[in-house]
This record gives C-alpha cells, sequence and structure tokens, in this order.
C-alpha cells in the first residue's frame, strides 16, 4: 500500500492546519457562510438532517489496519460509534460537531487519511475495483496509477472550482468492477501489441454518470498510453472546466456537455487542448511510476496448493457467496459483508472495525479494501485460514453470505439521514431483508443486484441493479419506482422503470412478486438477469400491477376512500 | 468594484481605471477616458486602433466566458489583464489565467477581480496571477501573512512551477 513521502505528509498537515483556520475565520464571523461551504465541501463537510455529514476519503479502496483503527476510535471519539461506507470509497460519520472536525483531521493526518475533496465540484476521490492486484482476471493493477492520479487532482490549482463534480474510476481487469461507464472519466487499462512490444495505456471513457440525468460514458479515446494520463486529464478538464455549463447545477456535470456538444465534437476539442500538453512536464517517467508501484508490489505469499475446505453446510455457503478466487494458488479473497438482515447496509460499528482491523492483521498482511458495493475486503487470505476467519467474522456480525445476493443490498443513507432525499431508503432495504430472511431461498434466487436510492442523486446507483429502487416525492409522500434489467460490468446499462411507483409498505410485495416471475420461469442455471433478457420485463410488470387501480380508477377509488 | 490592491506581497496604489459601460452606451459609443484603462473586451475589440493611439498603457479585462484564443495575438498591448471571478466559486477564470501565461506567454500584469478572498490566493497564485483586488471589508493583512502560503507546495505543474513534484521529488 502506498507509503507517504515527506511532502505527502506535510500537504496533509498543511490542509489540517488550513481548515482549522477557515473553521476559526467562520466561527468569528469574517467567513459568511456562503464562502464557508465550497470550503467545507471540500473537506467532506456536509450541513445534515441533524448534525454535520463528515466523508473521510479511501482513496481507491486501500486501508492497512491501523488506518481502521483509527476510523474506530474517531467514531468513538467524536460520533456515535459507527460509519457508513459509501458507493465511493468513502467512510461517512453521521453526527460529528463542525467544531471538532479539525481535530478528526488532525488525528486522520497521523494514518495518512484525510477528507481532501470528499464532496464539492472538484475532482473526487479516485475509484477502483476491490480486487485490484489480487484478482484472477487483472490485466494490470491499476492502484499505482490510481495514487499517481490521486496526487494529481489533490490541490489541482485550476480545478477546485469546477461546474460540478468530477469523478474519475479505472478498472484493470478483463471484467470491469469499478463502474467506470458511469464515470465522468472511465478508465480501463489494456495492453497493445506495439512494435517494440506491448504497450500500456488506457481506453479513455468521458461523461459517464448516474443521477438524474442517467448517460452511459462514450468513448473519448481507444488507446492512451500510460505516460499521457495526466496531461490528457488536463485537456478534459480544462475543457470541461471553460465550457460546462454553470447556470443550472442540474445540467453542469461533464455529461450534459459531452451530449451537447457530441462526442466527436468534444474528442476533437480535448485531443486540441492536448497537443498542446502532450509530452509536456507533466507527462509521466517511468521512474515516477516505479516509486510509486513498489508501494503495491505483491505481498510475501506463501507457496501453497488449493485446500480442500470443510463441508459444513453454513460455511460452504459463506465460502461460496463471500470468496472471490486470487491470482495465487492456495489464497482467496474474502467479502465481510456489510449487508446483515436489519441493519442500514454499510454501517460498520467502531467495535466491528477493531475486529476487521484484528483480522487483517492476523490473516491477510494487514491490509483490506473497501468496494462500491459498500462491504470490506481481505484481499490475501490463505485458504487454509478461511474456515477461522469465517468463524471470527461470524463473531463480529461480519459473515452474512449474501454477497451478490437478492439482500446484499446497495443502499445510500437516504432520508433517514440526508437532506437531498426524497425518501427513506434504509427502511426500504431492511423490510426486504426481513422478508427475504430464509437463507436457502436466498440462496435458490440466486445472483441478483437488487440497489436502492432516497433520490434521483442515485448514490444507491440505482440505475444499475438489476432490481433498482428510487425513492420520489409525490405530494409530500415518500414512493418508490422500480426499475429493471440495470447492470454494471462490461455491458452496463440503465434499468427501465416498470411503471408508477408504490407506497413503501408496498415494496417487500413488489419484490416478492418479481422474484416469483424469475423463479416460475427461469430455465436451470438461468440468473435472474438472464430470465429476464429472455423473457424481457412485460411479465414482470404485468404481475407487479395485476389488479392494481390505474389512472380514473384509481383516481376513484381515493375519491371513494 | 471597490477592493484594495495586493501586488508584490503588499498592498499597492492602484493607478488603473476600469471602464464601465453606463446604461445605454454600447461599446462603439462609450467616450474613452485618459489616463490608465482597464478596457472590457468588447470595447476593446470595437475601438483597438482608437485606444492604442491614444492610449500608452492599455489594461483588459476579461470575462469568464471571454475566450483567451481572440487576444491571443493582442497581447503585447496590455500592461494589465484583468480576470473577473464574479463568483468566487466560478472557476473559468483560473483556466483563461493557466492559458495566458502557459500557452500564450503574457508576461504583464494578470490581475484577479471580483470576488477575490483570502482562500483561493494561493490557487491564483499558481496558475498565474500576481496583482489581486482584494475583496473589501476583508481582512486584507491576514490574507498577506498567511493567504498565499497555505501549501508550502503542489503536485501540478502550474504557472508558477513548470515542473511537476514527481519531477523534482530528490
Amino acid at each position: 500500500m502506498y507509503k507517504y513521502d515527506a511532502i505527502d505528509r506535510q500537504l496533509i498537515n498543511e490542509r489540517v492546519e488550513q481548515f482549522r483556520d477557515q473553521v476559526r475565520r467562520w466561527q468569528s464571523g469574517e467567513l459568511t457562510n456562503d464562502e464557508f461551504r465550497p470550503l467545507r465541501l471540500q473537506n467532506g463537510l456536509y450541513v445534515q438532517r441533524h448534525a454535520p455529514m463528515f466523508r473521510i476519503a479511501v482513496p481507491y479502496g486501500m486501508l492497512n489496519s491501523a488506518q481502521l483503527r483509527k476510523l474506530a476510535f474517531v467514531a468513538r471519539t467524536y460520533d456515535r460509534d459507527y460509519g457508513h461506507f459509501t458507493t465511493r470509497h468513502n467512510l461517512q460519520l453521521n453526527w460529528p460537531k463542525i467544531e471538532d472536525v479539525p481535530d478528526i483531521l488532525a488525528h486522520l493526518a497521523e494514518v495518512e487519511m484525510h477528507a481532501i475533496q470528499t464532496s464539492g465540484n472538484c475532482i473526487r476521490n479516485v475509484t477502483t475495483d476491490q480486487f485490484a492486484g489480487v484478482a484472477a482476471d487483472e490485466v494490470i493493477d491499476p492502484r499505482p496509477l490510481a495514487e499517481i492520479l490521486r496526487q494529481w487532482s489533490t490541490f489541482h490549482p485550476e480545478f477546485a472550482f469546477l461546474p460540478r463534480k468530477f469523478k474519475i474510476a479505472i478498472s484493470g481487469t478483463r471484467e470491469d468492477r469499478a463502474v467506470t461507464w458511469f464515470h465522468d472519466i472511465g478508465l480501463h487499462l489494456q495492453e497493445q501489441d506495439g512494435e517494440s512490444g506491448k504497450t500500456i495505456g488506457f481506453r479513455v471513457i468521458v461523461g459517464g454518470g448516474l443521477g438524474r440525468t442517467p448517460i452511459r460514458g462514450q468513448i473519448v479515446r481507444e488507446f492512451l498510453p500510460w505516460q499521457h494520463i495526466l496531461t490528457y486529464s488536463e485537456a478534459i478538464l480544462r475543457v470541461y472546466n471553460r465550457f460546462g455549463r454553470r447556470d443550472n447545477a442540474y445540467k453542469a456535470r461533464i455529461k450534459i456537455l459531452v451530449q451537447a456538444l457530441g462526442v466527436e465534437e468534444f474528442a476533437r476539442l480535448v485531443e486540441e487542448e492536448w497537443a498542446h500538453l502532450k509530452d509536456g512536464p507533466a507527462t509521466l517517467t517511468q521512474a515516477e511510476y516505479d516509486r510509486v508501484a513498489v508501494n503495491f508490489a505483491a505481498p510475501a505469499y506463501e507457496k501453497l496448493g488449493e485446500v480442500e475446505l470443510p463441508a459444513e453446510k453454513a460455511f460452504a455457503k459463506w465460502v461460496d457467496r463471500n470468496t472471490h478466487p486470487h491470482k495465487v494458488a492456495g489464497y482467496a479473497a474474502v467479502t465481510l459483508s456489510l449487508k446483515p438482515h436489519g441493519i442500514a447496509p454499510g454501517d460498520i460499528t467502531s467495535d466491528q472495525m477493531d475486529a476487521v482491523a484484528d483480522l487483517a492483521d492476523r490473516y491477510s498482511f494487514g491490509e483490506l479494501r473497501i468496494s462500491h458495493e459498500q462491504n470490506v475486503i481481505l484481499a490475501d487470505v490463505k485458504q487454509s485460514d478461511l474456515y477461522e476467519v469465517w468463524q471470527k467474522a461470524k463473531a463480529a456480525g461480519l459473515a452474512m453470505p449474501n454477497i451478490g445476493l437478492l439482500t446484499g443490498i446497495i443502499c445510500c443513507p437516504g432520508g433517514d439521514f440526508c437532506d437531498l432525499a426524497n425518501a427513506k431508503s434504509i427502511p426500504i432495504a431492511t423490510a426486504i431483508q426481513a422478508r427475504f430472511d430464509d437463507l436457502d431461498y436466498l440462496f435458490d434466487i440466486g445472483e441478483i443486484d437488487l440497489n436502492i436510492s432516497g433520490c434521483m442523486n442515485a448514490c444507491g446507483h440505482h440505475h444499475v441493479g438489476h432490481i433498482g429502487v428510487l425513492g420520489v416525492d409525490k405530494n409530500d409522500s415518500e414512493f418508490y419506482q422500480v426499475t429493471l434489467g440495470g447492470r454494471q460490468g462490461n455491458d452496463a446499462k440503465l434499468g427501465k422503470v416498470i411503471g408508477p411507483s408504490f407506497a413503501a409498505d408496498e415494496m417487500p410485495d413488489v419484490v416478492d412478486k418479481i422474484i416469483k416471475v424469475y423463479i416460475e420461469n427461469r430455465h436451470a442455471d438461468e440468473r435472474f438477469l438472464d430470465t429476464l433478457d429472455r423473457i424481457g420485463i412485460d411479465p414482470f410488470k404485468n404481475r407487479v400491477y395485476e389488479g392494481r387501480a390505474h389512472g380514473k380508477a384509481k383516481a376513484a377509488q381515493k375519491e371513494a376512500a | 468594484m471597490m477592493a484594495q490592491l495586493i501586488k508584490n506581497k503588499t498592498v499597492a496604489v492602484d493607478p488603473w481605471k476600469t471602464l464601465e459601460l453606463p446604461e445605454g452606451e454600447t461599446p462603439e459609443t462609450v467616450a474613452l477616458p485618459d489616463g490608465d484603462i482597464i478596457f472590457p473586451l468588447a470595447v476593446w475589440q470595437a475601438r483597438k486602433a482608437e485606444i492604442v493611439s491614444c492610449h500608452k498603457r492599455i489594461g483588459l479585462l476579461l470575462q469568464p466566458e471571454d475566450r483567451v484564443e481572440d487576444i491571443a495575438t493582442d497581447l503585447d498591448y496590455f500592461i494589465v489583464i484583468a480576470v473577473n471571478f464574479p463568483k468566487f466559486v466560478d472557476g473559468r477564470a483560473y483556466s483563461t489565467a493557466s492559458l495566458l501565461r502557459q500557452r500564450y506567454h503574457y508576461q504583464g500584469e494578470l490581475r484577479a477581480v471580483g470576488d477575490v478572498l483570502h482562500d483561493q490566493l494561493f490557487f491564483m497564485r499558481r496558475v498565474g496571477f500576481d496583482a489581486y483586488a482584494f475583496k473589501d471589508g476583508k481582512d486584507i493583512a491576514y490574507a498577506l501573512e498567511a493567504g498565499f502560503t497555505s501549501f508550502s507546495d503542489g503536485y501540478q505543474t502550474s504557472t508558477s512551477q513548470p515542473q511537476p513534484y514527481f519531477r523534482r521529488r530528490a
């Protein structure tokens, strides 16, 4: 994992003092609320429904055990003993005091953590795949370049006040697990055969995004040699900074600019800009790549064979769902589920953080990762240790075998916490979990992504859920719109809305009906998505809306009531 | 526009006046005052020959939406280019400044005007501003003391440091 050098450390320490000073000037009235707002946002501090919400960066999802223990300490000391992992490699605290945040930042800086640009109209945390460096299908480890991009984006003087937020994701694997098609910039690392052997570079995708106007990104450049990633990104950002809309926050993301210009014209502007920057001093050097990459060298794996695992049914279920193939024989990546039924998805208590830190130290070289599905990953566990890890994870409440299953829900904090939300999302998740509490049935249903967002900002990635649930506000009541067929990965696409929205208490039944249609229609070995793609959404729609009054009939019903 | 000018790390006397179009006037009709005047881009474009003939020292005011490319060949005329921040969260002027300095090698004074505040001075200096019309009513002494030195260095290439940090690492 990347170790800070003197300058990295100095800059985050200076950031702590800068923010301490800003808070002081705000408290004394020297900074108005409007002047302070973007400053606190760029330190991850929102003012929310109950209290400020504070978002701490976990750059490209990597943590070590000391950092996680520090997060546990911060949550225990300054908050209510828990934190919430988001879909973009951050930990959110829901109840800190603004005046404590400079001290929290100082604690975080001790372990090389920060909250820089976790919010605001600037370049956000660079995200990647939770299995980076260990995935069996990896072409190139994306983490060195993610770290290089982190440094480049930190306090970039030209791009601190963009039209809107800007998110970058990198994938280095054959199967995209970083939602790259739905980021402002999505990068696919790939190899290309050239005259002097293989060249490494990026496919550059621009203008994707979920949110209010979900759009799949478009390819701006099929292959960009890796040395040019900073100059090319500067060209993209400069075009966006100059020409992106600033008159309407809902139309200010780069995706709207790309749509308005058309991808060819946008690409032409970027290439024109890049022609001036190409081969300039920001061109990356092999020396810099190597300096960073050495931090991500493989740990001291032992030479192991594949291991015969105990046949115990509950353990086998967990292995089936919560472990992922590792590129080194005898190892596995373990996902600790933050989706136990009845708890807000992604929430983790301070004690659990300490327990995970202990597990990482004992079984996984002291490191762990956060996934955009809001779970924690121990990336380098010996297969022979899996049984012990499972038992300890179970004791800590982190062994729910529901990764990739219906109740492993991605869910934003929603109306319980978030000021932007139109509706609550957590109670919908827990109600669905309660309805599908039978593990055998969950396994029988099989792989399915259910994603819930409390508003169209789509923090719960509902557009790319196989079943997506979006909270909407209708005449001050909370309703839920359902989409089907969304997906992440290489064939990422947006789900289709099935029809009018539902009341909160209808949602478990709605999901139940959708699942029943699948079960009745599936062929052997068909996952939910396969059946859906084969039979289309009509059978699902018909079942869900069967016997439901629509339009005039519904109005008449209301009248009568 | 009430402001105090910061230049060369101190509060400076500002000899320049900015021409503002009075109600009903157009760039073509407005009277051109004497003295050190900062002209809006539209006036410069409409009256270039006239301005050049009667002013030795010429200033230009750019709005965030004005394109640097449009005046790229005029830069030698200007002693001062002022770039406006209508609101400090409007970051277009940072790109304007970067282009003026890095691409078109503008050497004159580059002045940030408008909503110019303490917490943006560090970024402004890095992209190439060297004069700052600091917003009135704010603590200018403290801005001079702390505003330009929030960070001791930066990772990126910029006008003030064309070499990225990775090329300067020991």
